[in-house]
């Protein structure tokens, strides 16, 4: 359990690291911003109490908000997904429920499973994040698109960084 | 309350959440001068479209009413117009201020019955001896002239339209000025027919045709129509030209009655003259 903790503020950090070091700094044009920090939201363990979700999620919103000066926004789409992340689980729960000590990762519930669970989290993600920064309904499809880029890259990153991530435990 | 507080306790995920967002929002709104600036830019956007909308379906109801304005101040405004005022020649000395004097009045008429299908075509109008209408006076509108007051009641006055056996316009060519009289055929309520226009003027289809100086009646230079076609009959030295009327008949409502204020000085000089003969 300790273990357990021990790792998601492990990741959190290394996270958002690589978010604001790396990615932050990578200029991929006007319609390309991953963010690759909610895979923190992502792959938090089943048995996560709700409160301490939402908790955790507005914390890492707002770590990321703090570097990209952009007070809330993320945090608001983080929050948002954390609401939105049990009724997600429930929607793609496997017939007898999940198993306990699992996590919602690829290695525990196989590549299509994660597809579709990840890709809606992120898309709502992006698709908050995007319109709150945007603030207006004039350029409504330009930011759709960006929305839309910006996931596929997300989620890309995401899987990618998910077989490098837990290649140790398989081999475990 | 204990209830409130079972239900909070109950759904706090959701609360939770509602709180966090709020707090999210308040710290967007508060930070960012983009986002603050508008927020209530935004509200007002929608705000304004809502009054905006509710505007557009108002002004219908005021729109009979903004119209008869609206008629009234053209009436107004082409009495002060410059085509209103006939130049005063003075041998000696010219100032500005006095070198033009009012000839023409226009009141503003609304047709409230009125007929294109008939040979002899008359028009209603609104306004009649309380307002100042006597016959013979000219009806004109914005496109072109209608026709002339034929009878007067109180309130009301009938005008001799255009589209009348009984009409004649004495009209001329705008660009040369030869005039010749203007008659309605009876056929086309879109067509008129000039007469006696000498065949040495070079006629164009699309020239203008004009009331010309000689009508007592009617101001110079108020647009008739266009010319269509013209022919030259054989035996005869004029072409007679087809003119298509840049009045609309069949959709007349307001139109303008125009009064001659020295029309009563003219006819009285020149029955003078007559009788002297």
């Amino acid at each position: 359990m300790l273990n357990e903790i021990l790792r998601n503020i492990f990741r959190f950090c290394l996270l958002v690291c690589i978010q604001v070091l790396i990615i932050k700094n990578i200029e991929l044009g006007r319609f390309i911003n991953p963010f690759i920090y909610v895979l923190f939201i992502i792959v938090l363990p089943f048995e996560t109490p709700k409160w301490l979700l939402l908790f955790s999620a507005f914390t890492i919103g707002i770590t990321i908000d703090m570097f990209y000066d952009t007070a809330g926004m993320h945090a608001a789409a983080c929050v948002f997904i954390a609401y939105l992340r049990p009724g997600v689980l429930k929607l793609f729960s496997p017939r007898d429920g999940y198993e306990f000590g699992t996590q919602p990762t690829i290695q525990y519930l196989g590549i299509p499973w994660f597809l579709s669970y990840s890709s809606i989290l992120i898309v709502l993600h992006h698709l908050i994040l995007f319109y709150i920064e945007v603030f207006r309904f004039s350029e409504f499809f330009s930011t759709f698109l960006r929305v839309i880029i910006s996931s596929i890259f997300t989620i890309l990153l995401v899987v990618i960084s998910q077989y490098l991530f837990n290649r140790k435990k398989e081999q475990e | 309350m204990r209830n409130l507080i079972t239900f909070i306790w109950k759904n706090y995920f959701f609360f939770l959440f509602l709180l966090m967002e709020v707090l999210c929002i308040y710290l967007i709104v508060q930070n960012n001068y983009f986002q603050k600036a508008s927020f209530v830019n935004s509200s007002n956007q929608v705000s304004a479209m809502i009054l905006k909308a509710s505007a557009y379906v108002e002004e219908y109801f005021y729109l009979k009413n903004e119209n008869e304005k609206l008629a009234k101040e053209n009436a107004e405004l082409r009495t002060h117009s410059f085509v209103s005022f006939a130049k005063i020649v003075n041998d000696e000395y010219l100032v500005n201020d006095t070198s033009f004097h009012q000839k023409y009045t226009y009141t503003s008429a609304n047709a409230v019955n009125n007929s294109t299908n008939r040979r002899n075509n008359y028009l209603t109008l609104d306004k009649g001896t309380k307002q100042g209408i006597k016959n013979n006076m000219a009806v004109i509108t914005s496109t072109g002239i209608v026709g002339q007051v034929k009878d007067v009641s109180e309130n009301f006055c009938t005008v001799m339209s255009l589209l009348n056996s009984k009409t004649t316009i004495s009209s001329k060519i705008k660009k040369d000025g030869s005039y010749g009289p203007l008659t309605w055929d009876g056929e086309d309520f879109g067509y008129a027919t000039l007469h006696d226009i000498p065949t040495h003027v070079q006629l164009k289809k699309g020239d203008a045709i004009v009331t010309s100086a000689y009508s007592l009646t009617f101001p110079e230079n108020i647009m008739i129509g266009t010319v269509e076609s013209f022919v030259r009959k054989s035996g005869e030295y004029f072409f007679t030209v087809r003119v298509k009327l840049s009045t609309e008949f069949k959709k007349l409502s307001h139109v303008y009655i125009v009064t001659n204020i020295l029309k009563q000085e003219q006819e009285e000089l020149e029955k003078k003259s007559e009788s002297d003969k």
